[in-house]
């Protein structure tokens, strides 16, 4: 066991665990921000995606060990009030039906539009194939992309 | 509008509480025989005295505070609920409070399943709305000394036009609630719903884009531990175990065996993941090690010499088949597949002296609540059961075997503790969509009628894998519907339209089959079958002939059925859990292989609560009828499937759907059920138009392994 200490949502915060860890459950069994979701484990869903240092990262195989300094964010410091244009959006849209994997579908979709404000729908596909929604709501994800990135 | 998640029925009380005084109606949504609201006092609320089931709560700040008791995994009922409560009660919707309700006794049908929520509830819960406005309106009228009649309610308020007088809802609140309760009210005329069949946005869509701890996954208990289970695979049993490795790695309290189960106690998911690993067990055989290949050779020794259970019989089939001008035979087979909600199993159990606490995500939280007594022999009434939202559910959830898992474990190691599934636990663990092979053959007349029917469904652990009442059945002079059962150690469970979500595809294909065969136009063929079911109906008939009819002539309109030039359509339609769904697939080749552009889908669901809700339910029911048709299956090696995780079972993904229109019939019906009914005809619509594009026909899911998907080298 090792002391880290972690840069999350603008925070120093700290935890006593192995090297090998990965940052989701750090996140999710130490650090109290459970809304980053484990599902699949092995990096196949992106329900665990996280920015590491503004990076759309899975978080359940990146290990605690790896985040050294970075900047991590995850839905909950996505925006202070939850408004950032992708919440908004998915307000707007009504996207979720269960919800679980909604937090790394935004998570995923940030970072994109952070590197690219204005994507295409074709762009937003190619980096949206890799989370999976279970509930098939994936045209409103897509179409809440769009809607984000026209209000960025 | 708001939603909030309560801990207990006492949080509400403390809340209403807060809000200081005003109108408590507690009623009974649910149960037939005491649908008439009463009042309940604030003081009786306070001491827990409480003889019903659900609150509908009016605080003085006009704030309406509405529980929803059925279990939210993604079907939306905790908005749609709560919306046909407040159309009848006229509330502002922007002031209503949603709670996630505690299993409770006075609860009738607390679970979610068999699409059947809005259809069970809906006159209670326009009843309980409609009773409140009626005591406001009284409460108002006494108020300014008006009659009644003259005084309207709308959007939170209770008006007397002539004077212009007005009040709010929790001005009146307090007066109302020493209204007599009136034993009969007016319900509104649907021509005036303003919230109901409107687009009203998920109640906890704020909650869910912040990850704020909804789902049973985000449980905490101050003093809790995480546990794991390891579990022998289908036809083993636990023979022993060595766990001192397991024991000696950080975090982990303990490693206890029960049932055949090893479980890891740890203070971290991740330990105890790490931990389980390192388990020395030994398994020995308890049953028959069934693989998928045992199970392809059962299909068809089984197919021609199993013992079947008759399920409907009408008229002489042998007689049909002899006489036949033309027979027409199609065989169709699905495998295993998993729910595999994006939320694995998990539960919390607190099992004391003085009780048992559960919290998480179930679809069925009387039932459990029932197993954990029955199976630790303490009293329902010991037992509380909290709900979480569920991330998904799929059926999964139905089955409570994680829930029990939990209540053992914690009554063996005396702590609260919280159980978790991994995904390979999930997809490993059982409860399957049952393997089922079906064959179909058809008896033309000289003309091309149908002149005889047989189906017959041999199913692993399917039960009953015909529907034998429903379409074409009453349609046909001769028909024969029977099934035979394969016992297995691999488990079965309802999977979202249980049954009919590969049925479908096969009917609804061999349909497509047989109006080839007889040189019918599909569309054309369906719709004279109904109307031979009309004019001279076979048998029972246990669906709405007319509501069939108006979806397929709906879909083949909205479809462009028949005059598309550019792509190749393929129809489907279904009857299940009381609705009807017809679909058109549009399919094109590209690069030598079909792909799906775009499905129609036409649904009557009789009254549509929330509009994108329904819309909702039906791109997602297609999303994942057409998913798990072309790309899921679980096979196989001795009891152990040979797919864990989501990087060998393949999901549908992003790029993989079609374009979906949706439609509704707007016929005025009370809701039929919308959680399942739009999958089923997924399969044979997409299925249709590919025979239609390449003149192959897809008989075995997922449809991804057949020839038409395999590039020509």
């Amino acid at each position: 066991m090792a002391i880290y200490k972690l840069q999350v949502n603008g925070k120093t915060l700290q935890a006593d665990v192995e090297a090998d860890t990965p940052l989701l459950w750090v996140l999710r069994d130490h650090l109290g921000l459970v809304g980053t979701k484990y599902a699949c484990g092995i990096a196949q869903c992106g329900s665990c995606t996280v920015h590491v240092n503004g990076s759309a990262t899975r978080s359940c195989v990146y290990p605690v060990s790896a985040v050294g300094n970075s900047q991590v964010i995850t839905i909950e410091g996505l925006s202070e009030k939850g408004d950032h244009p992708l919440q908004q959006a998915w307000d707007e849209i009504d996207v979720s039906q269960c919800g679980y994997c909604q937090a790394g579908q935004i998570m995923t979709a940030a970072a994109l539009l952070k590197q690219n404000p204005k994507p295409s729908m074709d762009e937003i596909e190619v980096t949206m194939n890799g989370n999976i929604c279970r509930c098939g709501a994936y045209h409103r994800i897509r179409d809440a992309v769009k809607l984000a990135s026209s209000k960025i | 509008m708001t939603s909030k998640t309560t801990n207990s029925r006492r949080d509400f009380l403390k809340m209403t509480a807060l809000t200081g005084g005003g109108l408590v109606l507690g009623f009974n949504w649910f149960s037939a025989e005491a649908s008439v609201p009463e009042v309940i006092s604030n003081s009786a609320m306070a001491a827990g005295n409480i003889g019903f089931n659900s609150y509908l709560s009016i605080a003085t700040d006009g704030t309406v505070t509405i529980m929803s008791p059925n279990p939210e995994l993604g079907q939306n009922i905790i908005t749609s609920f709560p919306m046909v409560v407040a159309e009848e009660l006229e509330a502002d919707w922007k002031k209503v409070k949603v709670l996630q309700a505690n299993l409770d006794n006075k609860f009738d049908r607390q679970l979610t399943g068999g699409s059947g929520a809005v259809p069970h509830s809906w006159k209670l819960l326009r009843n309980a709305g409609a009773t409140a406005k009626f005591m406001l309106i009284a409460a108002a009228a006494k108020q300014w000394s008006v009659p009644s009649a003259e005084c309207t309610a709308a959007n939170g308020f209770v008006l007397h036009s002539r004077t212009g007088k007005k009040l709010s809802f929790g001005d009146l609140a307090e007066a109302a609630s020493k209204i007599p309760v009136p034993a009969t009210v007016q319900l509104k005329d649907r021509k005036d719903f303003k919230l109901i069949g409107k687009s009203v946005r998920n109640v906890e869509n704020h909650k869910i884009v912040t990850g704020k701890p909804l789902f049973g996954m985000d449980f905490y208990r101050e003093g809790m531990v995480y546990a794991m289970i390891q579990r022998p695979s289908f036809g083993m049993k636990l023979k022993s175990f060595d766990a001192a490795i397991t024991k000696a790695m950080p975090g982990i309290i303990d490693v206890v065996s029960f049932n055949n189960n090893v479980a890891v106690i740890g203070k971290s998911t991740w330990e105890i993941l790490k931990a389980r690993k390192l388990l020395k067990i030994d398994y020995e055989k308890d049953a028959d090690l069934e693989s998928t290949e045992d199970h392809d050779k059962l299909f068809l020794s089984l197919m021609d010499n199993g013992e079947a259970t008759v399920r409907r019989k009408d008229g002489d089939v042998d007689a049909a088949f002899k006489n036949a001008a033309k027979v027409i035979k199609g065989e169709y087979q699905c495998p295993f597949i998993s729910h595999s909600p994006m939320e694995p199993m998990n539960f919390f159990a607190d099992v004391r002296a003085d009780g048992v606490e559960l919290v998480g995500p179930t679809q069925t939280p009387a039932r459990a609540r029932a197993e954990v007594s029955q199976l630790l022999k303490i009293p329902e009434d010991k037992i509380t059961l909290q709900l979480t939202r569920l991330g998904g559910g799929f059926g999964r959830r139905l089955k409570n075997d994680f829930v029990t898992e939990a209540a053992e474990l914690s009554s063996i190691i005396k702590k609260p503790v919280k159980l978790i599934w991994s995904k390979e636990d999930d997809m490993t663990g059982g409860t399957y969509r049952p393997a089922v092979r079906y064959r179909f053959e058809a008896a033309l007349d000289s003309t091309g009628n149908l002149t005889g029917y047989k189906l017959r469904g041999v199913g692993i652990n399917s039960g009953n894998s015909t529907r034998e009442h429903n379409f074409p059945s009453g349609a046909i002079d001769n028909l024969l519907i029977d099934s035979v059962e394969h016992k297995s150690p691999i488990t079965t469970g309802a999977w979202r339209a249980p049954i009919t979500n590969f049925l479908a595809f096969a009917e609804q294909a061999f349909l497509d089959e047989v109006a080839h065969a007889a040189g019918k136009d599909p569309v054309q063929f369906r719709l004279d079958l109904l109307a031979k079911a009309k004019r001279s109906p076979v048998g029972e008939i246990r669906y709405d002939i007319n509501r069939m009819e108006s979806v397929i002539k709906m879909a083949a309109e909205k479809s462009g059925w028949g005059k598309k030039k550019d792509v190749s359509q393929g129809f489907s339609v279904y009857f299940s859990h009381l609705s009807y769904v017809a679909q058109v697939a549009d399919v094109i080749m590209r690069n030598g292989l079909p792909v799906v552009k775009k499905i129609y889908a036409v649904s009557d669901c009789g009254q549509v609560v929330a509009h994108n809700g329904a819309v909702h339910q039906v791109m997602g029911g297609v999303v994942d009828g057409l998913g798990h048709a072309m790309y899921s299956k679980l096979s196989f090696r001795d009891g152990v499937a040979d797919q864990n995780n989501y990087n060998t079972y393949r999901l549908i993904k992003m790029k993989e759907v079609p374009e979906i229109e949706t439609h509704f019939v707007d016929n005025g019906i009370d809701p039929t059920g919308l959680g399942e009914p739009a999958l089923p005809p997924t399969g044979g619509a997409v299925a249709n138009a590919i025979f239609k594009a390449t003149g192959k026909r897809l008989r075995n899911q997922p449809f991804i392994e057949e020839d038409v998907f395999k590039t020509v080298s």
